[in-house]
């Protein structure tokens, strides 16, 4: 591989993990959702670059299934949903911008320490894509739990799918079946969490998950 | 030949289904127990037949269980001879059981596992891979749980059950454990991939430790024996003969085929462990049947003496085997492995004889019984049989076994490092100690349950039990006549196991004049059976001739001295708590911390005083009760969890993964 497509390769992947700092940082919901459709563009991108470069043709659709499902459909409804709920208003915070900030950055360290030396046989390109990759799937689970909108929780949970992809394309040989299946399966779980955040509203006239802490069944 | 004994073993297993059909028709008379004598009677005449080859080693691969693994057994001259021990003592017990059983309430509790527990126990003794030998071992102790749980309408049953389901599984999951280390990284798991492989010493250590926790809680040594005393007086009393008699030899046998055969022996500081263990059992469990005044109780509490006197037997083994002395070794493993089929006889017997009390009477209180020798007197002859067996006095089997251990301990000055110079005579002063105090608990039980005048009406009404019973009991006891006097057949059979094991073997003995038994060519003592048999019938006959000749021979009847208040009740006779008075003062102040109130009535008053004794049982106190408490405490602790909002669900993933993730950059 050239180092021009090295270094392309790892722009993008870079580019993820800055756009999820971005997603940690943002306060409004509206904000949220559009940060995350950049992120499945970066996402695409990457992988249409990683389908060119190993000549891997089947990662075409990958890149196009990202591109059309996460960066299109899921912030589209997204939308709509935080339209019809009328949920525009600030986002609450269970810990604080900064501090949320330094830990993300203490779990990208952890992430490049860790997966540094033990994915020595990856090649250089599916190593350091690894150690975004999984700097994204850290940075996605700390969204999930450090902000209780149940809408930004569930783009919590759909950027850190956005890294499992980034790690599976970095990874050579993975099926596309395998890369399809999990597509449709975050498919489903996007309606699944739809339909519970109407419900929810519907229910507690609030979509803040907190409120249904009060209401289990103990 | 293999064949035919896994054919045995299988016709075994299936007579459970057979059970099951029996028992819905309990007034026949019991098949399965006739089927299960037949059976035994035929892997004995196997296993002897084996022997007579000179114990070569067979071997069969069956295809069951795991697919392209199968099942390996194997044949060889140990397995033999537990196989041995299993088939008699089965034999003998299936007879007892074919009148005893009759009187069993429920018999469908019991028929349908009593042939699979005795093929169980054989299964162990064939296997020849982890697997199968852990299946079996697991049968085993499932089986037997079922059997425990016969008298289910009592809590105490119930108690017992659960308490060694625990153990049991625990043990279990230890020997698991241990086949894992011992097969390694590559995982072969034949016995014979296992005893090809070299290892480091911290491996065979650790192989070592949980063998003995594994195999040593089921054969109830002392501190992993809690359920035993539980577990088998709560089994119907030929049951309890199987389980005392004959599985803790099974686990017995498990110890040896790990750690002789598969680890090839230990270094000298893991033996003194096995040392110690051992002396510390055989004290305690005397000393804990000493205190005992429920019959089977007391018996179940003689198999942890027992149990640690043939323990030490190997950890002396053990010892001598690692220093290089293979010709000691083989004097102190054939010393165990003989108390193992003396114990598993006279220990049977004795169980039985308590069953016969327990169904001639009622009751397997102490103080209720007495006078049965009158009454029931082939039972009460072949019982003081046992008790002189169990006691090691000559010319018994019991004391032909111990002698030789003794012989054993008494050439340990060769052994010359520090810790084992100073153990063995300790553990041989405690061996002795609890030699003696098994003397004094077995006139205790024959003094209160045989003689003296009858304490209850149930006692006073008891009938000699059915000739099945009498019969086996008398096979018994004739049996531990037999190898104390001919101790040379069972020393002989045990050569060809000393040489699989160690490469050495005691010399011949059934050459030797008279019968006499010289262990070792160089040492002068010997023992002859013979002649002290022929001492004591000659010294007793003229004793009664004399006696009966000048001291007039007709019966006379007169009152009993009682101290001048002629109190016609029989309670007021010595009792065992009485007997166990002194020993319990001796001992029992500090180690089971035994406090005597007295309660004086009133001056004046005709009340009765009242003398209570409190005990505790050190062990079951300070090591099960704490364990259990920490159990309790850290489930009430982690009990929240199951608890949590959603949220805090993912936190506790989220810290989970992040904890691994820095642990796994910490390594790297």
């Amino acid at each position: 591989m050239s180092p021009l497509a090295f270094d392309i390769a790892h722009l993008l992947a870079g580019s993820m993990v800055v756009v999820s700092f971005l997603l940690l940082y943002q306060d409004r919901i509206t904000g949220v959702l559009n940060v995350f459709a950049v992120q499945a563009i970066i996402l695409a991108l990457a992988v249409a670059f990683q389908a060119w470069s190993q000549g891997a043709p089947h990662l075409y659709l990958t890149a196009l299934i990202a591109l059309i499902v996460k960066g299109g459909i899921i912030p589209l409804a997204l939308h709509r949903i935080v339209r019809e709920l009328g949920i525009h208003r600030e986002i609450e915070k269970v810990v604080g911008v900064g501090l949320t900030m330094l830990v993300g950055l203490a779990l990208t360290a952890l992430a490049v320490i860790v997966v540094l030396p033990i994915a020595q046989e990856a090649g250089r390109v599916g190593r350091e894509d690894l150690a975004f990759a999984l700097a994204v799937i850290l940075l996605g689970l700390l969204m999930m739990i450090t902000r209780r909108n149940a809408v930004t929780q569930v783009v919590g949970f759909m950027s850190l799918e956005n890294g499992l992809v980034l790690a599976a394309t970095g990874a050579k040989g993975m099926p596309l079946v395998v890369e399809i299946s999990v597509a449709f399966s975050i498919l489903i779980a996007f309606i699944v969490f739809g339909i519970f955040v109407f419900r929810i509203r519907e229910r507690f006239d609030t979509v803040d998950v907190h409120a249904l802490e009060r209401f289990r069944g103990d | 030949m293999l064949e035919f004994l896994v054919l045995i073993v299988a016709l075994l297993a299936a007579s459970g289904a057979l059970g099951v059909i029996r028992a819905l028709d309990p007034r026949r008379p019991l098949l399965v127990y006739g089927i299960a004598l037949v059976l035994c009677l035929g892997g004995l005449a196997v296993v002897l037949g084996h022997r007579v080859m000179g114990a070569p080693v067979l071997r069969l691969v069956l295809p069951l269980g795991l697919p392209w693994v199968g099942v390996h057994l194997r044949l060889d001259a140990l397995a033999g001879f537990f196989l041995l021990v299993i088939n008699l003592v089965g034999a003998l017990v299936s007879l007892f059981a074919l009148g005893y059983g009759r009187h069993a309430s429920e018999p469908g509790r019991v028929l349908p596992f009593y042939g699979p527990f005795l093929a169980a126990m054989q299964l162990v003794c064939l296997a020849d891979d982890a697997f199968s030998f852990l299946f079996a071992w697991e049968l085993m102790s499932l089986v037997s749980f079922f059997l425990v749980l016969v008298e289910h309408e009592k809590e105490s049953s119930h108690q017992a059950a659960r308490v060694y389901l625990l153990m049991a599984a625990g043990g279990t999951f230890s020997l698991l454990l241990a086949m894992g280390v011992l097969a390694g990284a590559d995982g072969g798991y034949s016995f014979d991939a296992i005893r090809g492989q070299e290892r480091a010493e911290a491996t065979v250590v650790s192989v070592f430790l949980l063998a003995l926790i594994g195999a040593g809680s089921k054969a109830g040594l002392i501190p992993v024996h809690a359920w035993l005393p539980l577990a088998h007086p709560a089994a119907p009393s030929h049951v309890s003969a199987l389980m005392s008699g004959v599985m803790t030899k099974v686990a017995i046998y498990g110890f040896v085929r790990l750690v002789f055969d598969l680890l090839g022996g230990v270094a000298l500081g893991p033996s003194v462990i096995v040392l110690i263990l051992g002396g510390i059992s055989a004290v305690l469990g005397v000393l804990y049947a000493l205190m005992e005044h429920d019959l089977k109780r007391l018996l179940a509490y003689h198999t942890v003496e027992n149990i640690g006197i043939i323990t030490a037997a190997l950890g002396l083994a053990l010892a001598f085997a690692a220093a290089g002395f293979d010709l000691l070794a083989a004097l102190a493993l054939t010393a165990g492995l003989f108390h193992v089929l003396n114990h598993a006889l006279f220990k049977s017997l004795l169980f039985c004889g308590a069953g016969a009390v327990l169904h001639a009477t009622g009751t397997r209180d102490m103080e209720r019984l007495g006078g049965l020798l009158r009454r029931m007197p082939t039972t009460g002859i072949s019982f003081l049989l046992g008790c002189a067996a169990i006691s090691a006095l000559p010319p018994l089997n019991g004391f032909v076994s111990e002698w030789l251990l003794f012989q054993a301990i008494l050439q340990s000055p060769i052994l010359v490092s520090l810790p084992i110079v100073l153990v063995v005579p300790a553990v041989g002063a405690l061996l002795a100690l609890a030699a003696a105090l098994a003397a004094a608990c077995f006139v205790k039980a024959y003094g209160v349950v045989f003689l003296s005048r009858p304490r209850s009406a149930e006692a006073a009404a008891a009938r000699e039990v059915d000739p099945f019973s009498r019969a086996a009991m008398l096979a018994f006891a004739g049996l531990c006549l037999l190898l104390g006097v001919i101790p040379g057949l069972i020393v002989d059979a045990l050569a060809p196991v000393g040489e699989l094991l160690l490469t050495a073997h005691l010399p011949s003995q059934l050459g030797n004049p008279w019968l006499s038994l010289q262990p070792l060519p160089t040492s002068a003592s010997s023992y002859n059976g013979l002649v002290l048999l022929s001492f004591l019938l000659i010294a007793g006959g003229l004793t009664a001739v004399v006696l009966h000749r000048f001291g007039g021979a007709g019966l006379r009847l007169g009152p009993i001295w009682d101290c001048g208040y002629p109190d016609p009740a029989p309670s007021t006779q010595y009792t065992a708590t009485s007997f166990a008075q002194p020993i319990r003062r001796v001992f029992g102040t500090v180690l089971f911390r035994a406090r005597e109130t007295v309660t004086m009535p009133p001056p004046l008053a005709t009340a009765a005083a009242r003398l209570e004794v409190r005990l505790e049982d050190p062990i079951w106190e300070r090591l099960y009760v704490p364990v259990a408490r920490a159990v309790l405490a850290a489930a009430d602790r982690l009990n929240p969890l199951q608890f949590q909002t959603i949220r805090r669900y993912l936190v506790l993933v989220f810290l989970s993964l992040v904890g691994l993730l820095v642990l796994a950059a910490a390594r790297s």
